[in-house]
């Protein structure tokens, strides 16, 4: 090959790197491990970490544990899925993009908007895109959000809006963990975007209706953000209720909660949004022979083409995680989906009243009086966190001391419980927290 | 009339009423109310447009469905920028152990040291290939990379001179992404014309270089394929004037164990675990963009980081002069577990080899083309190689000719039409996974296109015509977009 090319040595081939700058040694990295011993060497990692085989685990907060048919890993792990690039080549790539046009598909119906885009990094970031899209579109610069939106997200957004210039509003919840209406109105006047969860961070079932009359009457856009998509199972779907816009992680639907990613953000919206969108769409397409297919369209939105007048700067988007949404979206179906939110609905209950009865002498207050979803806030706990660390011990993490994303609730645990938290997990939770 | 074939059809018309392809577990507890808690009038009416179907049939969907995609497990995929190369088994095996794949990311600390060690592992790991030590793991694709790293830049001269100063100079041969992503960061950008040899003009980037720049946004190896050489000169300039370079590292692959950005000048750059380090693409991600800069950029680093501390690893919020969060809880981890084994199984002489692999296999595909097709730039190339359609134009075939008649000769095309500064672009990557057999099939297929090309160009401008589908009006598409399914009325 060497010779084919004209040159002597591999080290020749790197002349065209400054001798000064050329490596003179090898790089300090640790010795090759064969296969077997970098299994158990991983091995040992993963032993160190708690897991729902060793502990029971109460955490959501925007990372949902729910049950992934085993199919949906099996066909992740087709190569030909895996392995493939980004559908530049459609003729070759007719598999990747049907399944992005089916996940469109079911994510326009699962929200009840007109269009979905074919996935975002994350929810975190869908968020920030949305509202950066709210502002391009009604030519405005601030946004406003709920301070019940999950804080991470708000973090997010806050490092997008910086850098722009974008004003970013925060405004609080209610005693009972709803929208503070009156101060989001007031917060409202001229801002391009109002943002609110559904449910909310605290799990509590919010009305968006209050939101998009807010929007509206400010002319601004709607943006509502599901964190915890199973719920759409059993809440009427934002776009029914007038949202404009819907920034969604998806991860609940088949993809595990990983240590956090990847996971699979998506944006969904009304008609309207559509020239404005960020990230990829796929079309219907017809090709020469007539026969209907799929490709990348609408492109003249993107980087690729637009370069720094493009809608956003996103390439690389969720795909693989997409695809994992779409066949659990698929498998669960009609009737599956609201089953099983139906499921985490009435567990959820029945963790709270059982951590309610079982810590009333403790002090163990349901923090928030609204209807919740599946996860709920519970306090009276004095120093939360420190009650965490007592429960670990006895190999339960009981849910997410919130003081440090909401100092005002030092004593409040956030709690989860989804269809795979059994009832004998949840009795000893409450009692754990009892005691 | 004739019926329609349930290979072409989408789940939705392949849906039967009453069919299941899930089970529940126990219904161990008793239903709650749902009226007077959930509020009037946002109880879900139905999900009408979601498909039932059984297992059996959800699964021969999505695998008919996975043949007819093209992957690196297929054949090669010599995609120039995108580093398609092998994604070993053994990485897919490790990313779904279950102590790492179902740790809550809010884990407390100490449930989830093992985590923490392979982030902080990778992070130091990542360190020392680049020779830029303040790492992040955070981004989630190269593009979100770029955009972190500027907002540190950003960061770094508002701290330092009090604003951010106003823009970021781009050579014309960037991906689309680096122009936008400093866009998506406050800047305006100026674009760079490159050199007669494909290379940043150092003399125009002298020119462009005042105070009002706040960097440099160059890619090394460039989208070309070409070392910057002047590297060293460029970042001196950059660095007189109080402005910083960035490193798009998408072509980190030609270097590694070769030459550390850090050692030539970079200030600040982001690698591409989905390229350089063998994370799948997973069809169009996830991805993952670490950040790797010097250590006078460890304040700006995105919160949080993972820091040693005589009580084992934990994730450190306070960073007062972060540029905050780019993303909910701590990257794809999943991916960082992947490109952690992938450096443990390679070690350090292994990973050199594969750099020198990789350069070795895109010169060899130039010195065995180059007589067949154009070569705007023919001199050593690094990791990958640029040809452009110039003298198959002749006989009316365009690059985009040549692509698609790859695919019925079985290989999946290069990246084509870019950059864009060079006309009818075929940007091939072979990487470092491909053996010689492989690569001189590749080479015959391309020199049997060209002698096509000559001979019977109808055969390049109707391919492909041994897929399922051929060429699609794209046009039409764009046009009139049709972006989801709905049930035919009637
Ligand atoms: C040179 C270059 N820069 C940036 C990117 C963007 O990376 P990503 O798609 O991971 O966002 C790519 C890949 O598409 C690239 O090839």
């Amino acid at each position: 090959m060497l010779e084919a090319i004209g040159v002597p040595s591999i080290d020749a081939l790197f002349e065209p790197v400054p001798a000064a700058v050329r490596l003179q040694r090898e790089l300090d990295l640790p010795p090759a491990l064969s296969e077997p011993d970098l299994m158990a060497h991983l091995g040992a990692l993963a032993g160190q970490n708690a897991d729902p085989s060793t502990h029971a685990v109460f955490l959501g907060a925007g990372a949902y544990r729910h049950f992934a048919p085993s199919f949906i890993d099996q066909l992740l792990l087709r190569s030909e899925f895996y392995t493939a690039y980004t559908p530049y080549q459609p003729e070759i790539a007719q598999g990747t993009l049907q399944a992005i046009f089916e996940f469109q598909t079911l994510v326009s119906e699962l929200m009840g908007t007109d269009l979905a885009n074919a996935s975002m990094y994350d929810g975190s970031t869908a968020m920030a895109e949305a509202a950066m899209m709210a502002c391009r579109l009604t030519k405005r610069n601030r946004v406003v959000v709920a301070r019940s939106v999950h804080p991470h997200y708000r973090e997010v957004l806050d490092t997008y809006a910086t850098n722009l210039g974008l004003a970013v509003v925060e405004v609080g919840y209610l005693p009972d963990g709803t929208l503070d209406v009156c101060a989001l109105a007031d917060a409202a006047k001229g801002a391009a975007g109002v943002v609110f969860q559904y449910p909310n961070f605290f799990g509590v079932i919010d009305d968006p209706r209050k939101a998009v009359d807010v929007a509206r009457a400010a002319g601004a856009l709607s943006v509502a953000v599901v964190a915890e998509p199973v719920a759409m199972g059993l809440l009427a779907p934002p776009g029914s209720l007038g949202v404009d816009i819907v920034a969604a992680e998806l991860q609940a639907f088949g993809v595990p909660v990983g240590y956090g990613g990847p996971y699979c953000g998506v944006i969904a919206a009304s008609e309207k949004c559509m020239r404005q969108m960020p990230g990829r769409f796929v079309g219907m397409a017809t090709d020469t022979e007539g026969r209907t297919g799929f490709v990348l369209t609408l492109a003249t939105r993107e980087q690729h083409i637009r370069r720094e007048k493009a809608t956003s700067n996103i390439c690389t988007n969720s795909g693989l995680m997409a695809l994992a949404a779409t066949m659990f979206m698929a498998a669960y179906g009609k009737d599956g989906l609201p089953e099983l939110a139906r499921l985490n609905f009435d567990k959820a209950h029945y963790a709270e009243a059982a951590i309610r009865k079982a810590g009333a002498k403790a002090g163990i207050t349901l923090r928030f009086a609204a209807p919740f979803f599946n996860e709920f806030v519970i306090g009276g706990l004095g120093d939360a966190a420190a009650v965490q660390k007592r429960l670990l011990g006895s190999g339960i993490i009981a849910g997410l001391p919130l003081e440090r994303y909401y100092p005002e609730l030092r004593d409040s645990l956030l709690v989860c419980v989804t269809e795979l938290n059994r009832a004998e997990e949840i009795d000893r939770l409450a009692e754990a927290l009892a005691g | 009339m004739t019926t329609p074939d349930h290979r072409d059809q989408l789940i939705f018309e392949l849906s039967t009423p009453g069919r299941k392809g899930y089970s529940l577990p126990a219904h161990d507890v008793p239903p709650a109310p749902l009226e007077g808690t959930v509020p009037d009038g946002l109880l879900r009416s139905g999900l009408a447009g979601f498909p039932e179907m059984t297992e059996v049939g959800l699964v021969r969907h999505y695998t008919r469905l996975s043949t007819w995609n093209y992957g690196v497990d297929t054949g090669m995929y010599p995609l120039g920028s995108c580093t398609m190369k092998y994604n070993p088994k053994v990485n897919e095996a490790a990313a779904r152990m279950r102590g790492f794949a179902e740790v809550h990311p809010l884990a407390p600390d100490e449930a989830a040291q093992g985590a923490l060690a392979v982030m902080h592992a990778l992070a130091g790991m990542l360190g020392e290939i680049t020779g830029l030590p303040a790492v992040s793991l955070q981004p989630a694709a190269g593009a979100h990379g770029e955009l972190t790293g500027i907002m540190m830049i950003r960061k770094r001269l508002i701290t330092r001179d009090g604003h951010p100063r106003r823009l970021v100079l781009i050579p014309d041969s960037a991906h689309g992404t680096n122009p936008a992503s400093a866009h998506f960061c406050g800047y305006e950008v100026r674009e760079i014309k490159s050199c007669a040899r494909g290379n940043l003009s150092v003399s125009a980037l002298a020119e462009a270089m005042t105070p009002e720049v706040a960097g440099l946004m160059l890619t090394n190896p460039n989208t070309l394929g070409m070392f910057e050489d002047e590297i060293c000169d460029a970042a001196r300039i950059v660095h007189e004037q109080g402005g910083l370079v960035y490193c798009d590292g998408a072509n980190m692959n030609a270097l590694i164990g070769k030459a550390r950005p850090g050692d030539f000048g970079v200030d600040i750059m982001h690698l591409n675990l989905h390229k350089t380090f063998s994370t799948p693409h997973g069809g169009g991600g996830p991805g993952s963009g670490p950040v790797v800069a010097t250590r006078e950029f460890e304040p700006f680093l995105p919160t949080p980081v993972v820091v040693a501390t005589r009580d084992g690893l934990r994730l450190d919020y306070d960073r007062p002069l972060s540029i905050g969060r780019v993303k909910a809880f701590h990257g794809n981890f999943g991916m960082i577990v992947r490109a952690y084994a992938y450096i443990r199984s390679l070690g350090p002489k292994g990973i050199r080899e594969s750099a020198e692999n990789a350069v070795l296999n895109a010169n060899y595909v130039r010195a065995r083309l180059r007589d067949e097709y154009e070569v705007p730039y023919d001199r050593l190339n690094m990791h990958e190689v640029i040809f452009s359609d110039h003298k198959q134009n002749e006989y009316g075939v365009t690059t985009l000719d040549i692509a698609k008649r790859l695919i019925d000769l079985g290989f999946h095309p290069p990246t084509i039409y870019f950059p864009l500064i060079v006309h009818g672009a075929l940007m091939v990557e072979p990487t470092e996974s491909e053996g010689l057999d492989e690569l001189d099939r590749f080479v015959e297929a391309m020199l049997q296109i060209a002698e096509e090309a000559r001979t019977n160009p109808d055969l390049l401008k109707k391919a492909p015509v041994t897929t399922r589908r051929s060429r699609f009006d794209e046009a039409t598409a764009a046009r009139k977009p049709i972006l989801k399914w709905t049930r035919p009325v009637g």
